[in-house]
């Protein structure tokens, strides 16, 4: 067998770290955890009786079951954001703190490719936490609900890109901030981006360039809100859908809603955002002296 | 600011990379930190094979020259070739060991697991890592806790795994910055076995330390640098050519020690004086001065200069 390219003996290492450090279990421990008390929440809805003690609709508990699932994968998304954040926050600032990275870069290992590997490392684990859990809530709700989202593919990536997004920004900080720092602002940049949206949909109502143009603005610097309107759209069944266009311009200033699908252009801007953030992660970390 | 790593250019003529260019070659080499000027204009050569010792007190510069050398800082100003090529090339990282002083191993792997990713990114053929390793493992006395995890290393077990890293893949040069610093008598003593060894087998090996007692042993070479500049540096017989006296004696003030400046410099701890650079045909005049200024002397050994002694007199003439 040939030699591994560093790159992937780097981003190896990564998931080594985060499996034998027992990061691995706790969040499958914690899914497992969520996903359960959700199905019993889930299952309730279609089995409590109204006030005229029957029980609702399935039309009723498609639309209830919609909304409060939109809401279960705000708070997951956030977790998710979280997770990125404080994990990619001490990647690279830890390991050149604590003197861990000197015997490596010794090696013939360009700074590059431990910059790459990292993430490669860490994108895997995201993805593979966003799918894995993802699935299992949507087949939970299904079992207690009938309930599937009309675009649960769509969904899936929509989350998983957030997480994506939340740990390139960590490992950008990474370079050159202690981890406790680069996390903190990581999380308050997506905290920031998600109100930034908010406020852009209130100028969608009030019909107010200026303040439409904060909500644009913040999604091209961070674009985990654009994302998450796109998760969102992927779960508002055609009903809801129709209501909220028929409601008008101020149905939109909701940051539970979404209307469309994110523009293509937009979804464009992610992947050179993306590739923006890892080159400038790479810059800063070569010129960076240890 | 320009990559600190990475550089792919080519040796200027004379420094073409092959066995007859030197292990290490600088120019003026400087650093600056802001306004700290760790490194101020190294010249030196480091010929293959050799034991070169660095010597100097915290914070001379010691460090600072082997990251330069790594490419792991970027200079100033000055040029670096390591092994024939500019420091930091990527290529030549293959044939270069290195134990950092602030050594530490990812916890959360084995020791054989760290020697084993060292052996895949240095890169070694897979067919010699088990060999390699076992080898290793023995040479740094650690064959015994191959299997356990880094986290559950004392200090100096730590220390080991970072020479036996060092050492991995048969290197042509090898960094060792304060190689022993965690280590009791006996690793001192194995460390010294296994420089020499290095350096029988052709390998050559630059090492910073402090401990004078121990780059005595076995340098062939060594500077002696103090705030970032070189101020001494030869061999060993080269620099340790004066002769210095210890004396026992009581009974002197402060004003008496003044007086004995005359005698070259000295290097007072309590009851016992040494004079650093002093020849023996001048002892008896030294004892009459001694007694005249009321001090009682018990003891006089003259002895022939020692690392420390000769340190101690370049630090006081700096
Ligand atoms: N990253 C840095 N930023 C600012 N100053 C630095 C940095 N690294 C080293 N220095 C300064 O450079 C000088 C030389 O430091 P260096 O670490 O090379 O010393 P040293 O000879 O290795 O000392 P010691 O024996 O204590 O290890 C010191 O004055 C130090 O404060
Ligand atoms: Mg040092």
């Amino acid at each position: 067998m040939p030699a591994l390219p560093p790159v992937l003996v780097i981003a190896r290492l990564t998931v080594q770290e985060a499996s034998r450090r027992r990061l691995l279990l706790a969040l499958v421990i914690l899914t497992l955890i969520v996903v359960g008390i959700s199905a019993w929440g889930f299952y309730k809805i279609s089995t409590v009786t109204g006030p005229n003690g029957k029980p609702p609709s399935h039309e009723e508990v498609i639309i209830v079951s919609s909304q409060l699932l939109i809401f279960v994968t705000f708070v997951y998304s956030g977790v998710l954001a979280l997770s990125a954040a404080v994990v990619a926050g001490p990647l690279i600032s830890n390991e050149v703190e604590s003197g861990l990275i000197l015997s490596i870069l010794a090696r013939p290992v360009r700074r590059s490719e431990i910059v790459i590997g990292k993430w490669l490392g860490l994108a895997i684990l995201v993805t593979i936490y966003a799918v894995g859990s993802a699935a299992l809530e949507m087949t939970a709700v299904d079992w207690a609900t009938t309930y599937v989202p009309p675009h649960p593919v769509e969904l899936i990536i929509y989350v998983g890109l957030e997480g994506l997004a939340l740990l390139s920004l960590g490992l950008l900080l990474s370079t050159r901030l202690s981890g406790i720092t680069g996390g903190v602002i990581a999380l308050v940049a997506w905290l920031m981006a998600w109100i930034g949206g908010i406020v852009g949909d209130i100028g969608t109502g009030l019909q107010n360039e200026a303040v439409q143009d904060v909500g644009i603005v913040s999604r091209l610097i961070l674009p985990t809100d654009g994302l998450w309107r796109g998760a969102i759209n992927a779960m508002e069944p055609d009903v809801i859908l129709a209501q909220l266009r028929g409601a008008g311009a101020f149905a939109r200033a909701n940051p539970f809603a979404a209307l469309d699908p994110p523009p293509v252009a937009f979804l464009l801007w992610v992947a050179v955002w993306f590739s923006l953030i890892l080159f400038l992660s790479i810059w800063s970390f070569r010129t960076r002296e240890i | 600011m320009a990559g600190v790593a990475e550089k792919e250019a080519t040796a200027p003529s004379g420094a073409v990379a092959s066995s007859s260019s030197p292990a290490i070659h600088t120019v003026e080499l400087t650093k600056r930190f802001g306004g700290t000027v760790a490194l101020a204009g190294l010249s030196m050569t480091v010929p293959r094979g050799e034991i070169f010792g660095f010597l100097g007190p915290n914070g001379a510069g010691k460090t600072t020259a082997v990251k330069l050398l790594l490419g792991l800082l970027a200079p100033t100003s000055g040029e670096a070739w390591v092994l024939g090529q500019p420091a930091g090339n990527l290529g030549t990282r293959r044939r270069i060991g290195y134990l950092p002083e602030l050594f530490r191993y990812q916890s959360w792997l084995s020791a054989r697991e760290v020697l084993a990713m060292h052996c895949e990114l240095a890169p070694l053929p897979r067919s010699t890592w088990k060999e390699e390793i076992d080898r290793t493992l023995t040479t740094v006395g650690l064959a015994e806790r191959g299997r356990d995890r880094v986290g559950t290393f004392s200090k100096g077990m730590q220390q080991r795994l970072g020479l036996g890293v060092a050492l991995l893949g048969k290197p042509d040069l090898v960094f060792l910055d304060e190689p022993t610093s965690a280590l009791d008598p006996v690793g001192r003593h194995d460390v010294r076995g296994i420089i020499r060894e290095l350096a029988a087998r052709g390998t050559a090996v630059f090492l910073n330390s402090h401990l004078l007692s121990e780059v005595e042993q076995v340098c062939d070479r060594v500077a002696v640098v103090d705030h970032g500049r070189v101020i001494a540096g030869g061999t060993m017989q080269e620099l340790l050519t004066g002769s210095a006296v210890r004396v026992r004696v009581t009974g002197l003030t402060a004003d008496g020690h003044s007086s004995l400046e005359s005698f070259g410099p000295m290097d007072v701890e309590g009851e016992q004086i040494t004079f650093t650079k002093l020849s023996a045909d001048r002892v008896p005049e030294l004892v009459s001065e001694m007694v005249k200024l009321g001090g009682r002397v018990f003891e006089v050994v003259p002895r022939h200069q020692t690392l420390e002694d000769r340190f101690l007199q370049l630090l006081d003439e700096d």
